[in-house]
């Protein structure tokens, strides 16, 4: 461990002068790195060794398996079935939800709203509801004989929505999800917005470019960086999904099968079917695709970004 | 400090949590049922003379109230009543417990349906060598027999819940249905009073495991044969049969309410009419007491309804009892107040929280059967329902995975509720879930 | 929108009552379900079960509720609230910490592994925490931690977007020069860090333990697997269980507790978002300057 870092990745002349290698960084990381490894990558390793074995609950012990598991899940009707309808959610929840959180952020940062301040806190307000709570509210508002949804089928005369129906539960589970977050994300993208540099705006308008323009040319490049990063923790939260169509569960019950996550899945696999093995497996296959994804998701944005 | 014993002092954090890790997967041998087991009950005697401390995990709203009783009659003993959750949340807790191999509570609430499951995996003490076993005869058959797993004695039945007909007495009188005494009468009410009004059902069933079970049961139906590791599962026997051709007519004429069970809604509906009937269990009485107001005066009760309209029979639903665990260090004193909640003192703060005993002398006390219900416009319910105690179709049993299956039953049979469609193929679906299932945990499953 | 007054300066552009109304419907959207919520605290069991949702019920009875869940069970639910003040004291404040310092040192010092580390970082967290609940409760489990605070207080020492977010944040904050000339002076490590980076990177950090302080306070999948004993619950997951022990045999509905504790439980929430609004949007602002 001596002198010499990597040099492919140099930055330039401002921050050469700190390039030797330097292990009092350990100091600081340290801690941080021996608490992760204990909460992340001990079970992480731990799951790749479950996920070799298979266990029998009633009868039959363990037995090594090596990656017969592998070969099941990836064969396994439920986990593909699961898998598809996250990323459908994901194909339709979170450019909505991105969509709404860019629209609100430029409405806040274009200084043409009135009580602008007011607008922002408000909207960031739901991320401070728990899941769980929001999840148990929307459920009751849900209910198609006595919550809202009730209300608002008297008002127009017929059944024209029931939110906790197996046609609905998607968009119904999609709705809390983006009431929950997009308020979250508005405020990553107006905050940057926010140090957009102002001679940007100002060339632009000298041009004579409209609002429109402006946004497109010069304010959606500028936050680029934002954006990936949002898209990449949504794309996360989506392939995630647990809590939500775990609670509202016992509201939609046909609606809402013990796969219909993977996340879901796995979890039901652990803790109603005792299948450990199985469950690890599941886990890890939707992480590694997880990551994978959200990786090439990062590649291009930073790509084009450059 | 510096940075290079500082990670190595990381490296050995992370080795010590893989090695306890590891290990921990190591200790997966499990599954005997063993059974049989004989003895007397001078070891819980002695127990509870020395005395201790033993956890309780109960979520049953008489768990308090019992403990403090207990304890004040022995004061060398400590009981940490712990409400660990309700139903499900409760056994996953309990099943993590077990799994990790410690961390289970001495005694805790088990369900008749969910009992098999804990004795077959091995995480139960077996009564019989405390001498319980002879406590057969103060118990109705089908409790008494509910806790019998293999030969052996898993815990003692609480509470019963011997299946009759609730009905909104006010929907009825004012629509002119009359009090059906078979079930195709009971699709016949349906029709007319949905007919009527049409915000009204005759009752509510999003599809339930623990219900649908129930009513194959009541239909003379043994879906589940369990003889050691081999399990038989015919959800297409008679039994099962003859209830889903009455169910069907309801479910496909969309004659039955989609209100999930216990939900806010439902218990709205209770209270106003929307739901006119209620097939459940004998505890019933004391939710609608304590959270359907709205309902007093209006709900009454009758014998369930029959297939042939002669001869009352009826079956188990809900209720359990309480086990001791073999993580237990002191399974005799843990046995000694399981005895005291359910063969002795415990069980009249268990009826004065409006429970519904297993013990034949409470059942067939006056006092029990002879009560004027006010919520019931002074019914003698009890007189309906202790006689549906003794009514119960014999020989049933669960499955030793039933837990399981009552989970995947909205995966499998909740399909057909959902589509409103006949029930058949879903349980067809659902039976094939559980072979698959079984034979993977070491079962050998057959079928038909 | 098309209200473009092209003799205004882009900068300085009039206000639109067409976007201000536009808006509006979205604030509305946010704000209905809340307001539903409010709504709901103030009725009975008996209301709640009886009347429209949006509409007040016969007896006002916010203060009863709010008493009545306070008192609830032997008090439990004040037990919950001191539970989760303490999850999000030594939890959200530890993970601040942690990722202050390891943020710090991955954005200042040049040392063998630093690629990796933010790899490994990055790959770690697409595994769905939930599904790892099993290895990680069998794992605690053999610690000895479950059922004890330990179980939720260590995973949510570790907030890998916190670490992000204080990365880049003090790649900027923080002048090179500045540390360099502290070093000439002779200070050592530590104290630099804590005399110098520590004021620079104040806005950063604020933010930092906002989210930490969010995530914790929301935190329910964790405590649900390791806690046992409703003694260490915290909040979401207490009311979940009030809200589960509606069902089965011997159910007790308290819908209008839930009610109220999801309220209690959200205030204090708002009100710290509200008090610290300036620390940390200038944060965030910051944050986002590097990506």
């Amino acid at each position: 461990m001596t002198s010499i870092s990597a040099p492919a990745r140099r930055p330039p002349a401002r921050t050469a002068r700190r390039s030797r290698v330097d292990r009092r960084g350990w100091l600081f990381v340290g801690p941080f790195l021996a608490v992760f490894a204990l909460v992340f990558l001990a079970p992480i390793a731990y799951a790749l060794w479950l996920s070799l074995f298979r266990e029998q609950v009633f009868f039959g012990g363990t037995e090594f398996v090596g990656l017969d598991n592998y070969a099941a899940v990836l064969g396994d009707a439920k986990f593909w079935e699961s898998f598809f309808r996250v990323l459908l959610f994901l194909v339709v929840q979170v450019p909505v939800m991105l969509g709404l959180a860019l629209v609100a952020a430029l409405a806040i940062d274009s200084a043409r709203l009135h009580a602008a301040g007011f607008f922002r806190i408000v909207i960031f307000l739901p991320y401070a509801v728990p899941a769980v709570v929001a999840t148990l509210m929307w459920g009751f508002i849900y209910g198609d004989a006595f919550g809202l949804a009730a209300d608002l089928n008297e008002l127009l005369g017929r059944k024209a929505v029931e939110p906790l129906s197996g046609d609905w539960i998607l968009l119904s589970i999609g709705n809390i999800v983006t009431w929950e977050f997009a308020g979250y994300n508005m405020l990553i993208l107006y905050s940057a917005l926010k140090v957009v540099p102002h001679d940007l705006y100002e060339a632009a308008a000298i041009d004579g470019a409209g609002t429109f323009r402006t946004i497109l040319s010069v304010k959606l490049p500028a936050i680029r960086g934002a954006l990936v990063i949002a898209t990449i923790f949504s794309i996360i939260g989506s392939f995630q999904l647990f809590n939500e169509p775990n609670i509202l569960r016992a509201l939609a019950p046909n609606a809402i099968s013990t796969f219909y996550t993977p996340n879901m899945y796995a979890y039901n696999l652990s803790f109603s079917g005792q299948q450990y093995n199985y469950s690890a497996t599941v886990a890890i296959v939707m992480g590694v695709i997880t990551a994978i994804i959200a990786y090439v998701v990062q590649l291009r944005g930073s790509r084009k970004g450059v | 400090m510096s940075p290079t014993r500082r990670s190595r002092q990381v490296a050995i954090v992370l080795a010590t949590a893989l090695a306890t890790a590891l290990s921990a997967c190591s200790s997966g041998d499990s599954g005997t049922a063993p059974g049989g087991a004989t003895g007397t009950q001078d070891a819980v005697d002695a127990a509870l003379r020395e005395g201790g401390e033993i956890t309780y995990w109960s979520w049953t709203p008489s768990a308090k109230a019992q403990v403090e009783a207990f304890q004040q009659e022995f004061p060398n003993v400590k009981v940490n009543h712990v409400n660990a959750g309700t139903g499900n949340d409760h056994y996953t807790k309990l099943q993590n417990a077990i799994k990790a191999g410690s961390g289970a509570p001495d005694v805790a609430q088990i369900e008749y349906q969910a009992l098999p499951q804990f004795a077959m995996t091995g995480a139960l003490v077996d009564l019989g060598q405390y001498g319980f076993t002879a406590f057969e005869d103060d118990y109705t058959p089908s409790t008494w027999n509910s806790v019998k797993v293999g030969g052996g004695l898993f815990g003692l039945p609480q509470d019963s819940g011997p299946m009759a007909l609730f009905y909104n007495k006010e929907v009825f009188d004012r629509h002119g249905l009359t009090v059906p005494k078979t079930w195709d009468e009971y699709v016949e009410a349906a029709r007319k009073l949905h007919a009527a009004d049409p915000t009204k059902y005759i009752t509510s069933d999003t599809g339930d495991a623990g219900f649908a079970t129930s009513m194959i049961w009541q239909a003379g139906g043994k879906p589940f044969t369990t003889d050691g590791k081999n399990v038989k599962i015919d959800l297409q026997d008679e039994g099962s049969r003859k209830w889903t051709a009455t169910w069907d007519a309801l479910v496909e004429e969309k004659l039955v309410s989609t209100i999930p069970g216990w939900s806010d809604a439902w218990y709205k509906a209770l209270g106003d009419g929307t739901i006119a009937t209620l097939a459940t269990g004998a505890w019933m009485p004391g939710v609608l007491e304590s959270s359907v107001p709205g309902g007093a005066g209006k709900w009454a009760v009758a014998p369930l309804p029959t297939y042939d309209g002669k001869t009352p029979v009826t079956a188990e639903n809900g209720g359990g009892g309480q086990s001791v665990l073999k993580q237990s260090a002191k399974p005799a004193l843990a046995a000694a107040f399981v005895r005291w909640l359910n063969n002795g003192n415990g069980v009249k703060p268990f009826l004065d929280s409006g429970g519904f005993p297993a013990t034949k002398a409470d059942l067939e006390s006056s006092a029990f059967k002879d009560e004027a219900a006010p919520y019931f416009g002074g019914q003698q319910i009890n007189q309906v329902l202790t006689a549906a105690a003794g009514q119960v179709v014999p020989g049933w049993s669960y499955l030793p995975y039933q837990l399981y299956a009552n989970s995947i039953f909205g995966d499998t049979v909740g399909k057909s509720y959902a589509d409103s469609t006949g029930l058949d193929p879903g349980l067809t679906a659902w039976q094939q879930a559980l072979v698959d299932y079984g034979n993977q945990q070491g079962f050998t499953v057959t079928t038909g | 929108m098309s209200t473009v007054a092209t003799t205004h300066s882009p900068l300085r552009p009039r206000k639109s009552r067409v976007l201000t109304a536009v808006m509006a419907v979205y604030l509305l959207y946010t704000l209905v379900p809340l307001v539903w919520l409010l709504i709901s605290a103030t009725k009975t069991q008996q209301d709640l079960l009886s009347t429209s949702g949006l509409a007040f019920g016969g007896t006002f009875a916010l203060l009863d509720n709010i008493a009545e869940t306070f008192s609830h069970d032997g008090g439990i639910f004040l037990r919950w609230l001191g539970n989760t003040l303490l999850y999000v004291v030594v939890g959200a404040g530890g993970a601040t910490a942690l990722a202050t310092a390891a943020g710090y040192g991955l954005a200042k010092y040049r040392f063998r592994g630093r690629r990796a580390v933010f790899a490994v970082l990055l790959g770690a967290i697409a595994i769905p925490g939930t599904a790892l609940a099993v290895p990680t409760f069998l794992m605690f489990s053999n610690l000895g931690l479950t059922n004890t605070p330990w179980a939720i207080i260590i995973p949510s020492l570790v907030s890998p977007f916190g670490l992000y977010l204080v990365w880049t944040y003090a790649v900027e904050a923080v002048p090179d020069e500045l540390l360099e000339a502290a070093r000439i002076d002779g200070a050592g490590e530590l104290r630099i860090f804590f005399t110098v980076t520590l004021r620079l990177l104040l806005p950063g950090v604020v933010t930092v333990a906002l989210f930490a302080v969010v995530s914790t306070w929301n935190n329910y999948f964790l405590p649900l697997i390791m806690l046992s004993e409703p003694d260490w619950y915290p909040l979401t997951v207490g009311l979940n269980q009030w809200s589960a022990q509606a069902s089965g045999v011997g159910a007790q509905p308290i819908y209008h507790l839930v009610i109220t504790g999801a309220v209690i439980t959200i205030v204090p929430l708002v009100i710290a978002f509200l008090l610290l609004q300036r620390f940390w949007q200038s944060g965030l602002t910051a944050g986002s300057v590097k990506q």
